[in-house]
């Protein structure tokens, strides 16, 4: 009994030096560095409290930022997911070219965000850009979306759904490849209509897909950033900063590392919460087998 | 940590046969960022292999830090983990915020009065803005730049305007725009007249709208702005007017980027942009096109840019000192005159012009000389204590006046306040 319990820990030990080291360290330091004050040159850091907490409810760029996020999530999330099983459901068919067709959905996922960033740049310049090309045959004036504070945002979320659909895609085309024939015949003999049979067998069935892809998702609305550093690094005015973009400029271009601290562990708060209720309200409804 | 290790060996075996060996090689590190493309790398280690040649006893390695931002992430982090580079070519803005950081240290301690007057004196005094305060010199610069304005002569003409002389002050500025607006059938803007690019850092260009309007951003003490100085606002109003009472210029913000392009295209007749595109505008523009100074309104002016050689803090004498011999060498006239020309940054001595290769170079393209004469109106970039927050501030606040969500009087006086509660702590 004693010996199972030293293997067992053997056997997690490079696992958990890794995470230890990696991810919770690291997080308990953010926690402790979030209370006191950032440290420059002779000054060294001094313990302040919830100052910093206090500084970020009436710092209007974080508030900005946790708005943009909200909506960048809000938009991004069911419009990936939903882009995501209708590609699915329709490069699951047999029709000619089916390879070429789940390759070409398939390919923004490959290709790296900073990639896919500038081509999209090379989309929204207004002017010459290829939207403006287009919009120009049909006589419409050009435009400037990136350059707009209330259009900006959802250029990103654009960019954000176009890169991350493909790759969900590929996770419900294997979901629906596992559904049994059997149950598409008998439907069919019932005369169940595409639709029903669609919204009463398919998508049960691929429930636990979605709450992985939805946790994924959720997880990316925080985390893919990287096109906002090429295409507007969060202006005009903040109207397309991000809170994970915002922190990095925090820490990295203010260098005032106790601040983004904070943001940080405001961040993982949220994050924590969110996965915490997808795991406990969606999983109710998703049926394993 | 093993490098570390290397190090503190090394240094202890050199003191302890530094009485039996003379010549003992000093390592050094400096790191480089390329903001342009192509030339600027290959240049830089080609000199550094020279300079390497010359004085085999120093090992010299250059490495390529990214951007801008990289290579002062880069140098900032490793300095603070206690492996500093000896160099490192970094925004000459980011001066009050490495002194802050106590990471550098000024070159005079390694100089003497003669080299002081000889070298630190020889750079145009508008690069030494960014590079002195309190007495001490802590960047030399080394890739510097200044925004010029680029006008397309082809356009001039077609608009009936004389292409060879470039709108000189403001009320020319918005006549020549207005001229070389067009628009097609529908009403579609098919030519802008002007283009400020102002996405991501508008407070540069802002700076050749602020400066002829009379006004200077910052004080040389970098602990005090003056955003909502009259003048200041009244700069911004003319941009602003620009777009939205004059329609000589696209609305929203601008990007940088494709600003070239946008000239190229025939999308914009006049462009402001860094001096450091000349020389992608020379082999690109399919048509004649002319460079001249920022349009003077009370005065001419504009900021200066780019980037400065840091000294930092962590290393030993012998390795300062040989890197203080290395800056001298590399912004010695031939060399200097050897970066300008491959690069399109400004010489920033003088003496660097006098070289005969810089008179070839002028010969042929004589654009590169009103880069230099601009110098003389250029005034520092704007910099501060914590440069980047700060000079956020004013980055939101224009990009608010542009965006139409704010009257400039309003945004900058907000941006001044914000500045306020930062800076008020360094008096």
């Amino acid at each position: 009994m004693r010996r199972d319990w030293i293997y067992a820990c053997l056997l997690l030990s490079p696992a958990m030096v890794i995470l230890v080291g990696f991810t919770h360290i690291p997080a308990i330091e953010t926690i402790i560095n979030s209370f006191f004050s950032t440290g420059r040159g002779r000054r060294v850091p001094e313990f302040i409290g919830t100052d910093n907490y206090a500084t970020l409810l009436a710092d209007p760029v974080f508030i900005k930022a946790l708005k943009n996020n909200l909506i960048y999530a809000a938009v991004t999330i069911p419009a990936s997911i939903i882009l995501a099983l209708m590609m699915a459901v329709f490069v699951n068919e047999k029709l000619r070219g089916r390879a070429l067709l789940r390759m070409a959905f398939f390919t923004p996922t490959v290709l790296p965000l900073i990639a896919v960033a500038n081509i999209w740049m090379f989309f929204y310049t207004p002017g010459f850009g290829l939207i403006d090309q287009i919009r120009g045959l049909f006589d419409l004036p050009a435009q400037n979306w990136v350059g707009q504070t209330d259009t900006v945002l959802y250029t990103m979320i654009a960019v954000a759904t176009w890169k991350e659909a493909g790759f969900f895609m590929i996770f419900y085309l294997a979901a629906l490849q596992t559904i049994p024939m059997p149950l598409r015949e008998a439907a069919a003999l019932e005369g169940a209509s595409r639709w029903y049979f669609f919204r009463r067998v398919t998508l049960p069935l691929i429930m636990p897909t979605t709450l992985f892809v939805s946790v994924n998702a959720v997880i990316n609305s925080v985390r893919l950033i990287d096109h906002i550093f090429v295409m507007t690094e969060g202006g005009p005015n903040n109207a397309s900063k991000l809170l994970l973009f915002y922190v990095y400029e925090v820490a990295f271009q203010y260098w005032d590392t106790a601040y983004a601290a904070t943001l940080t562990v405001v961040i993982l708060g949220i994050l924590c919460a969110l996965a915490i209720a997808q795991f406990f309200f969606l999983d109710r409804r998703v049926h394993y087998k | 940590m093993l490098t570390n290790f290397f190090k503190t060996s090394t240094t202890a075996a050199a003191l302890a046969l530094a009485t039996s060996v003379p010549a003992f090689a000093v390592d050094l590190e400096f790191y480089f960022p390329v903001a342009v493309g192509g030339a600027a790398a290959d240049t830089i280690e080609a000199l550094t292999s020279e300079y390497a040649a010359a004085n085999p006893d120093v090992n010299i390695e250059a490495i390529y830090a990214g951007s801008y931002t990289d290579a002062s992430t880069k140098a900032v982090t490793a300095a603070r983990g206690g492996n500093a580079p000896q160099l490192s070519v970094l925004l000459s803005t980011e001066m009050f915020t490495l002194i802050d950081e106590d990471l550098i240290e000024p070159f005079d301690t390694y100089l003497t009065e003669a080299e002081k007057s000889e070298w630190i004196d020889g750079f145009f005094p508008a690069f030494m803005q960014n590079s002195q305060t309190g007495g001490n010199t802590w960047g030399i610069p080394f890739q510097r730049s200044t925004p010029v304005m680029y006008w397309n002569k082809e356009a001039f003409a077609k608009a009936g305007l004389n292409p060879d002389v470039a709108p000189a002050n403001w009320d020319e500025l918005l006549n020549a725009a207005t001229a070389l607006t067009e628009k097609d059938d529908a009403g579609n803007v098919t030519q802008w007249g002007l283009r400020i690019p102002s996405a991501g850092f508008p407070y540069w260009l802002f700076q050749g709208l602020s400066t002829p309007a009379g006004a200077i951003l910052a004080n040389a003490d970098g602990n005090k702005t003056n955003f909502d100085d009259p003048k200041v606002v009244r700069a911004l109003q003319f941009l602003v007017d620009l777009s939205k009472s004059h329609g000589v210029m696209a609305e929203g913000s601008i990007d940088w980027g494709a600003t070239p392009k946008a000239f190229f295209e025939g999308e914009s007749a006049i462009i402001w942009t860094s001096t450091g595109n000349l020389t992608n505008i020379r082999i690109n523009a399919p048509f004649d096109f002319g460079v001249g100074f920022l349009p003077a309104d009370e005065r001419f002016g504009a900021p200066t840019g780019g980037g400065n050689f840091y000294l930092f803090k962590d290393s030993s004498e012998e390795q300062k000192d040989a890197a203080v011999d290395f800056v001298q060498w590399i912004t010695a006239p031939e060399q200097a005159a050897k970066w300008s020309i491959a690069t399109g940054y400004v010489a920033p001595r003088a003496d660097a012009w006098e070289t005969d290769a810089m008179k070839a170079y002028v010969e042929e393209v004589p654009a590169a000389l009103i880069t230099r004469d601009h110098l003389e109106h250029a005034v520092a970039e704007l910099s501060t204590y914590e440069n980047a927050r700060v000079t956020s501030f004013l980055n939101d606040a224009l990009a608010a006046a542009i965006a139409g969500e704010k009257t400039p009087k309003e945004a900058l006086a907000e941006a001044q306040a914000q500045a306020e509660a930062v800076l008020s702590s360094y008096r």
